[in-house]
């Protein structure tokens, strides 16, 4: 199949469009239809996908199932896989049946929420296969107007704020970046990524100026690179969301519906991440080279401060959203680490963390669409009722704090093996996260689920039911085996993320500023 | 047969925890039970037929990145020998123990909750983890069995959910097993930066070279042995409760009682002596942690067992008995003296599983009545638990003949702690001798103090309780009946072994000859060197280390002196309980602030709770206040008042409001892309 990867892509779009078609009024059955095509479009995607991860050869870190078509404007379609980012490929299309199933329970304008989700599902792949920084663009930016839609539309109380606020911090991120691209295709003269043909260099391979420049007055060391380097990163800091600029993310998790807040943590936030090794990493080793003390800091002070602000919160689902903050800081330090297990380690723990905020934001759905209040105060001892869900939130509650056996640890792990050769100072500080991780974790389930059960709003509280355990079921065996067997990946993402270290290394060995600065200096 | 020794508990775990409800309650106890006893059947198999020489088998690849390289494993060494049988043993007498303990149980509605299969669960689970921490070949698998333990001690602890007080000692023993943790996870991290190898023959093999390497870590260059053992030995901290880290142990004692003798005595509170013997390569380039391990081991001993003195909940008496003792332990692998560490591990899982089994025997009779002072005259009517408990104590407090081998197993293990003191030549060892001198004293008059109070005198409090007391079911004295032959000879039979000359020291460790060969010559290089992993043993000494022979060879008066400690302590408990019944409670009045410090346990609870918690929720929420709230909003939507309106009047006076914006603004921005790439001439 040449165009697998194009018809895992808009598989979900093409149901989308013939929901939006044919799909005609707004009772009971019209709703159940548009869920179960939304059900088995996406799940035929999931299945669709696996031949990707058959199909796709470890040992090579090249691009593969590569398409390459003329496109509008003299704009090239380009797209293809590689270690760095089949793996989360494969994360969009696995929990995209279960984000649908997750939404079971929605009868406000149903049909238009599974065409918001079916169209995002599109649109996150796209980011993930692109090959072309146009193509990325359109898919990056894209993404968020679904996203936009379903916190504006399905969120809670105060969801224009949080729409509002989502808006603002990404438009000001992807002004930058857009304002980078400009400047990488002036520069490189085609804004093909890889896997360009014969005659062109793709942007991955292109050097990029590093010789000191002059902006305003300050010399800057790195030049171009770092610029740029500086340009992108706001973008994707902004969506992984890196302190401080994560406040939008609480808000929007808040009052984003159940299937939304999945989404938006499992997948859309890796987009920042797989950024940064997509983009930074290789196009832009001599600025990472220069600013890479920035991001170890940046995320050591998000894994503590959020973790921190976690600690004190009373809505369950800000608890969770700080802690992906939190999480997120172990990825962006396992990045700019650059060496094999940093980079191993920030994959694993992006992939990882999809399975387990994903699992924690449905743990809280599911006392959310019973009680309605995600105030931690409203509930407490639930584990009298509840046995069963009190088993699958304790084990993503000791995921999320890093429990060896589960795929939380690996990550967190590997991440802070890879960052103690560059820096102990930030070491030190990271794995602090190790202690205030499991406390407010325990602590929100000790709050939450232990104790008698007192309030009489919940004595007639219900546990799981067989649609939710179907839902967790899938993220618990994932969370176990790869916790177990954390070659499953590595294997896979391992020779890509060779080659990007090393690639990253031997630019950076070239590299002497020092010499530069003097001459600037003396003028 | 290692994997079905380690398996057997899993499986049994799962399936009391999974398939209890078609099998029903009773075949699921049987069946965690059962396999229990097959794994610790084989446990002794390979003890008894392990010739001294280590060997591993790999089960499959765990993590692989780089050149880290980390598998699951069975490694078996004279560690792992001992370990397996301390485990397997006390697991599966407590496991039968608990069919009678958890018989009824309060806490729960009868009929309604099914609580049994449970408890067995977890118990096997905690079983499961703690074969995998004992029989790692590597510290990332010691780390998934530490961690392991971690989370069924929190889920035992927590047991009684519904009393807010198990949640809330279940939480704390997690997090300060953290905060230990976090000092463990930074040596691996250390280790691994400076050996490139996570393999306990790899980092062994360089342990000499980590001894003369500098590593900068922080704000200053260490010598990277001594880091290294120091960030291991602060997990060790946590997991076995020593002072600073040991809060947690006393609050744990809100789990069943089984789960104390097991859990919180036996097994996984040794955890962090394991580790440092464990790490006996390192550990004896380490002299500088070596003394702080003494330091913190000999002020623990003496500590925990001041606080015990006044305590009058049976189980905390016995907890900080437990938390003292550890402590003894750690004084041992400090000096150097592994063997004896090991040795006190294993005799002190006996006797103290014994006394918590028994303490549960007397909870059981008494309703679940814990404090010792409305117990009083039981030795009457439960004349089983009576006679286990005295083994106990006598082994805890250490009787035996003086200058003999003959003695209870606390007497042989005990002596042997306290002349390796004596003998120890760190800067730490004579302060460490004193301190365990007098921690003897007082072990042995607490101990008596709880054998005084509850089986002699009259009854106090409840008399309906102590009219209906009546001796536990069979399921729960025959475990005390085993466990009391092992607190009677376990010392005797195994002195030669951990403790005798060095030849039969050494052969049981299986350590090889030749390290004594290179120390005579005085090449510190060659001995680890020369030998691969396969032929060090299961603890190493150094080439100075001496300790064995100079602590047989210590004076009379040093070899009494916990002998006569423990009679001091012995006399005491028999004046002020049982002559003069009023003397206690004189005596606190009068000595009164002395009394509430160590009632209050030196008030560390109090300090942490000040210095430490408040201060961090209260910085927690400054940061949610000022930080994200007033700084970062406000910062930018200050901004965003200034921007909005601007962009709002050049998107014109569109209703859709903000999506609106949004897609404008991408419009905009790919126009002006597009715009670039046509006016350049296409993009290729």
């Amino acid at each position: 199949m040449d165009n697998l990867l194009s018809i895992v892509t808009f598989m979900p779009t093409l149901a989308a469009v013939i929901l939006a078609v044919f799909l005609r009024g707004d009772d009971e059955a019209a709703q159940r239809n548009a869920k179960w095509v939304a059900l088995i479009a996406s799940g035929v995607t999931f299945l669709l996908s696996l031949f990707l991860l058959t199909g796709f050869d470890a040992s090579d870190p090249s691009f593969q199932f590569v398409e390459e078509r003329d496109w509008v404007l003299g704009l090239q379609y380009r797209m293809g896989v590689d270690g760095l980012s089949v793996l989360f490929v494969m994360l969009n299309t696995f929990l995209m049946p279960l984000v649908i199933l997750s939404c079971w329970n929605v009868t406000h304008r149903t049909k238009e929420y599974m065409i918001a989700f079916l169209v995002l599902e599109t649109l996150m792949t796209g980011v993930f296969c692109a090959l072309d920084m146009v193509l990325f663009y359109l898919f990056f930016e894209g993404a968020l107007i679904p996203m936009f839609l379903i916190i504006g539309i399905w969120g809670g109380d105060r969801r224009v704020y949080a729409a509002f606020k989502f808006f603002l911090y990404t438009f000001f991120g992807s002004v930058f970046m857009l304002v980078g691209m400009v400047a990488m295709y002036i520069d490189a003269g085609t804004t093909c990524i890889a896997a360009c043909g014969p005659d062109v260099t793709g942007l991955l391979h292109h050097e990029f100026s590093s010789s000191t420049i002059t902006v305003l007055g300050t010399h800057v060391i790195g030049g171009m690179q770092t610029l740029l380097w500086l340009a992108f990163f706001i973008s994707f800091a902004v969506k992984m969301p890196m302190w401080p600029v994560h406040t939008w993310l609480p808000d929007a998790h808040v009052q984003a519906p159940t299937g939304g807040s999945i989404v938006l943590a499992a997948v859309l936030l890796k987009m920042g991440g797989y950024g940064f090794l997509r983009f930074s990493l290789p196009m832009f080793p001599i600025g990472t080279k220069m600013m890479e003390p920035l991001v170890f800091w940046i995320s050591a002070i998000a894994i503590v401060y959020t973790s921190l602000v976690a600690l004190v919160q009373t809505d369950m689902k800000k608890v969770i959203a700080y802690s992906s903050v939190a999480h997120m800081g172990y990825a962006t330090m396992g990045i700019f680490a650059a060496n094999q297990q940093g980079v191993d380690g920030a994959i694993f723990q992006m992939l990882s963390h999809g399975f387990i905020s994903g699992a924690l934001f449905l743990c809280v759905g599911v006392v959310y669409d019973r009680m309605h209040t995600r105030d931690i105060a409203a509930y407490g001892g639930l584990i009298n009722r509840m046995p069963g869900y009190a088993i699958v939130f304790m084990f993503f509650t000791m995921a999320n704090a890093g429990l060896p056996g589960t795929s939380g640890f690996i990550g967190e792990f590997l991440t802070l093996i890879g960052i103690f050769e560059d820096s102990t100072w930030v070491a030190f500080v990271a794995a602090t996260g190790v202690i205030l991780s499991a406390s407010y974790g325990l602590w929100l389930y000790k709050r939450v689920m232990l104790g008698d059960l007192i309030k009489e709003s919940l004595k007639t509280i219900s546990d799981m039911n067989t649609r939710e355990k179907a839902i967790f079921a899938p993220l618990v065996a994932l969370t176990l085996i790869l916790g177990i067997f954390p070659g499953l990946v590595t294997d896979i993402t391992g020779p890509s993320v060779e080659a990007l270290v090393a690639e990253n290394l031997a630019a950076q060995a070239n590299f002497a500023p020092g010499v530069e600065v003097a001459e600037n200096a003396s003028h | 047969m290692e994997s079905i020794i380690l398996f057997a508990p899993l499986a049994g775990s799962l399936i009391a925890g999974f398939l209890w409800k078609p099998m029903g309650e009773r075949a699921a106890k049987w069946i965690s039970t059962g396999l229990l006893f097959l794994s610790c059947f084989f446990s002794w198999i390979v003890f008894f037929s392990f010739d001294g020489t280590a060997y591993t088998v790999e089960i499959a690849r765990w993590i692989e990145s780089g050149s880290l390289v980390i598998d699951w494993t069975v490694m078996v060494d004279r560690l792992t020998a001992i370990m397996l049988v301390v485990v397997t043993t006390v697991s599966a007498l407590v496991h039968l123990y608990s069919f009678g303990y958890m018989a009824h149980d309060e806490n729960f509605r009868e009929g309604e909750e099914s609580y049994r299969p449970r408890f067995f669960s977890f118990l096997s689970l905690f079983t499961f983890a703690m074969l995998m921490l004992v029989t790692a070949d590597n510290i990332v698998q010691l780390f998934f069995g530490w961690e392991g333990v971690g989370l069924a001690s929190y889920l035992l602890i927590g047991f009684y959910y519904r009393k807010p007080s198990a949640g809330a000692a279940a939480m704390k023993a997690f997090i300060v097993n953290r905060i230990g943790d976090f000092g463990f996870l930074l040596g691996i991290f250390a280790l691994f930066f400076l050996t490139d190898s996570l393999q306990f023959g790899v980092i062994f093999d360089q342990a000499p070279e980590l001894a003369q390497t500098e590593i900068s870590f922080l704000w200053g260059s260490w010598n990277a042995a001594n880091l290294c053992a120091f960030l291991l030995f602060v997990g060790a901290m946590g997991k076995s409760a020593q002072l600073f880290l040991h809060t947690w142990l006393p609050d744990a004692m809100e789990g069943p009682t089984p789960v104390s003798a097991l859990i919180h005595a036996a097994t996984m509170v040794t955890a962090g002596v394991f580790l440092v013997c464990r790490m006996s390569p390192l550990m004896e380039y380490a002299p500088e942690t070596m003394a702080f391990v003494t330091f913190i081991g000999a002020s623990t001993a003496f500590f925990a067992a001041t606080v015990g003195l006044v305590q009058t909940d049976i189980k905390r008496v016995i907890a900080y008995s437990t938390c003292s003792q550890l402590g003894y332990m750690f004084v041992a692998a400090g000096v150097g003296m592994y063997p004896a560490a090991m040795f006190h591990l294993f005799t002190h899982a006996f006797f103290k599983a014994m006394l918590f089994l028994g303490a549960g025997s007397v909870i059981t009779a008494m309703h679940h009545e814990q404090d010792m002072m409305n117990y009083g005259g039981l030795r009457r009517k439960l004349p089983l638990t009576f006679a286990a408990m005295m083994v106990g104590t006598l082994a805890i407090t250490g009787v035996g003949i003086p200058l003999t081998h003959i003695g209870f197993a606390g007497f042989l293990s005990k002596d042997a702690i306290v002349e390796s003191a004596w003998a120890g030549s760190n800067s730490m060892a004579s302060y460490a001798f004193w301190m365990l001198v007098f921690a003897a004293a007082m072990t042995s008059f607490y101990s008596w103090r709880l054998m005084f109070l509850t089986f002699y005198g009259s009854p106090r409090g409840d008399r309906h309780a102590h009219d209906h007391a009546k001796e536990s079911p069979s399921v729960m004295t025959i475990p005390l009946g085993v466990l009391g032959l092992g607190a009677v000879f376990a010392g005797m039979v195994w002195y030669g072994s951990f403790f005798g000359d060095h030849d039969k020291v050494a052969s049981f460790f299986g350590m090889p000859h030749q390290v004594e060969a290179s120390a005579a010559e005085g090449d510190a290089h060659a001995a680890p060197a020369a030998h691969g992993a396969a032929e060090r043993g299961a603890v190493f000494f150094g080439p100075d280390n001496t300790v064995l022979e100079d602590a047989h060879a210590a004076p009379v008066w040093v070899k009494l002196s916990p002998f006569v400690a423990m009679l001091l302590g012995f006399g005491l408990a028999w004046q002020m309980y049982v002559r003069r019944p009023d003397l206690p409670a004189k005596l606190a009045k009068n000595q009164a602030p002395m009394y509430q410090f160590l009632l209050n346990k030196w008030y560390f609870d109090e300090c942490y709770e000040h210095a430490v918690v408040r201060p961090t929720m209260k910085f927690g929420r400054f940061l949610w206040n000022r930080g994200d709230r007033t700084v970062i909003d406000g910062t930018v939507r200050g901004l965003a008042t200034a921007f909005i309106p601007f962009l709002s009047r050049l998107a014109g006076r569109a209703q859709s409001g903000y999506l609106f914006h949004y897609a404008f603004a991408m419009v905009l921005g790919i126009a002006v892309l597009m715009t670039w790439l046509v006016l350049s001439g296409g993009a290729e």
